[in-house]
């Protein structure tokens, strides 16, 4: 009775993984192949002469390592600056006490009903009047503070023990002190989790860099992506290369913090 | 005592300063600003001097709601919404299932290779599957060859445009769901599918009577979190067909982007913005509405 259940269930979820990894393995095996390799009739599914070429001319004649440069700096930026200010506000929400505090902590939670496309326009205007229009600052920024990242260090960071910063404030440590040596490492595993979130969002964002760049040397990897497909649509194997040289970093981040990335998906989705 | 508690409370303003200044000034300012922008007639020229312009009330949502492109747009957002969100439901659900049943060998495996759409970057996914569509050299038609189906132009034709940038969604989105209910499936007790079993119930009904109705509360959330995602849909199309053929792919968002940044209309955008928002707001207030009423 077990055995050909358990064959049909493997059978099924066999297809279902060659299926979702087809896209995927295609777009790596495009990239190695000679110019035009991709565009024939039976396709190849690998290249008959693997090449590197197409990554050869997307460093060497097109310049993306600048954009690979501006993505990272980008995220890089984003997630510390992230990570220190959403782990400061979502300790203060769950172990300083203070008047307005409830007050705040409501308002953030309702304003997350609101989604960030709906500001997104007069933030533009808002950041053309400071100057940071067309930069990679401009394009960081709404990576600085998030409202889930705030609830998620709470709701962690809700766990410490009092004693444990009571018995700090007794030995005439500092509010500041208190946070840096004490409650940040006891943090650590939420904050890896939060770091990781902003770095994958950041990286992989598209409209917002999209919006806020205007100089392709600035560009964003989706961006200049987005942008090269406009004369390079023809050149298949080309964009493969491009495709996989922006995909790789944040799957190879993925597959190495896997266990922060879940834990974090789980804490969302168990809000109220 | 009474200076530690006065500290206590400056560091804790202190602490949140940085963060809720951030989202105050660089969020919710701007949504506010965005409401009386689309109050407004603010356009190319407004940039080059605010002083020219004038309210015009609901003129904006006026347009905007006698606008046929709108009703366009926003017939191919609700195709999204309502088609794609529960397909990717579906197929979320059922890996879910498939992965949770016991005789499962290679369990992190499966997951892993399910989940790895999710954190790809979209724009370039987008890219791969607009060649996968391609008529006459994409993997897509070639396999469906196999079964006897004739090429099908996915992307260059205004009928199968939209199906086409929706299987890419569904493909990419329903990882992500599938973990959060591969969870609510391990927090299901055993003892309710003994008891299930001793009363003769079969498989079909052990899912029908315990397995559905103990994940209905996740179900009911995570649908609608993935229902207000696909509101949202922008990259898809930008990347894959700007929104053609024939403009049949347009979608509120992609709209927006047009009118606020080719065009700028920043009032027209804003008020398109808003009354996306709008609709949204009501699918979150259905979905509390229905998670009071699902709780025992």
């Amino acid at each position: 009775m077990k055995a050909p259940r358990a064959v049909l269930l493997h059978a099924v979820l066999i297809v279902g993984a060659v299926l979702t990894l087809t896209p995927l393995l295609w777009m790596l095996s495009a990239s190695f192949m000679a110019p035009g390799e991709a565009n024939q009739v039976p396709p190849h599914l690998l290249p008959a002469a693997p090449t590197l070429e197409h990554y050869r001319a997307l460093f060497e004649r097109l310049d993306l390592a600048r954009n690979f440069g501006n993505s990272l700096a980008v995220a890089l930026l984003g997630t510390s600056v992230g990570v220190l200010f959403n782990a400061m506000a979502g300790y203060a929400f769950a172990k300083l006490r203070f008047p307005g505090r409830e007050g705040v902590f409501r308002t953030l939670v309702a304003a997350l009903v609101i989604p960030a496309q709906v500001g997104m326009l007069p933030l533009f205007l808002m950041l053309q009047q400071l100057g940071l229009v067309n930069t990679l600052m401009g394009v960081a920024l709404p990576s600085f503070a998030s409202i889930f990242g705030i609830f998620m260090v709470r709701q962690f960071a809700l766990a410490i023990p009092d004693d444990l910063i009571d018995a700090a404030r007794l030995d005439g440590a500092s509010e500041w002190r208190i946070f840096w040596t004490i409650v940040m490492p006891v943090l650590q595993p939420v904050l890896v989790t939060l770091a990781l979130f902003t770095f994958l969002a950041a990286w992989n964002d598209f409209m917002w860099p999209l919006i806020v760049l205007s100089d392709s040397s600035r560009y964003t990897l989706p961006v200049a992506l987005a942008n090269l497909v406009g004369e390079h649509v023809q050149d298949t194997e080309l964009m493969m290369a491009g495709a996989v040289l922006t995909v790789l970093p944040v799957l190879t981040l993925f597959l190495a913090l896997q266990r922060f990335y879940t834990r974090g998906i789980l804490a969302g989705s168990l809000k109220d | 005592m009474r200076s530690d508690r006065r500290r206590e409370a400056s560091a804790g303003w202190m602490f949140i300063a940085p963060a809720v200044g951030l989202i105050a000034a660089f969020y919710l300012l701007p949504v506010l600003a965005g409401f009386v922008l689309s109050l407004t007639d603010f356009d190319l020229y407004a940039i080059g001097d605010p002083s020219v312009v004038r309210m015009v009330g609901a003129g904006n949502y006026q347009r905007v709601l006698t606008d046929a492109g709108f009703w366009a747009a926003l017939r191919h957002t609700l195709f999204f919404v309502f088609v794609g969100g529960p397909l990717s439901m579906l197929a979320s659900l059922g890996s879910a299932l498939l992965l949770h049943e016991k005789l499962v060998r290679g369990r992190a495996f499966f997951r892993t290779v399910y989940f790895a759409p999710v954190v790809t970057t979209l724009v370039a996914v987008a890219l791969v599957w607009r060649y996968l569509y391609h008529p006459t050299y994409g993997l897509v038609d070639h396999v469906l060859a196999w079964f006897g189906i004739a090429p099908i132009d996915w992307l260059g034709d205004p009928r199968s445009a939209l199906w086409g940038i929706l299987i890419l969604a569904v493909w990419k989105s329903f990882g992500y769901n599938m973990l959060i209910l591969i969870a609510g499936l391990q927090s299901i007790p055993e003892e309710l599918y003994e008891a299930a079993r001793l009363d003769g119930a079969g498989a079909w009904q052990r899912f029908r009577h315990v397995t559905l109705p103990s994940l209905g509360p996740t179900l009911l959330f995570v649908g609608v979190m993935t229902m207000l995602g696909q509101f949202q849909v922008f990259a898809e199309p930008y990347v894959m067909t700007q929104g053609g053929p024939l403009r049949s792919t347009v979608t509120v968002m992609l709209l927006m982007y047009e009118q606020g940044f080719r065009w700028w209309r920043m009032g027209y955008a804003n008020a398109i913005a808003f009354v996306l928002f709008a609709l949204m707001l009501i699918t979150t207030l259905i979905q509390m509405r229905l998670q009071r009423g699902s709780r025992p």
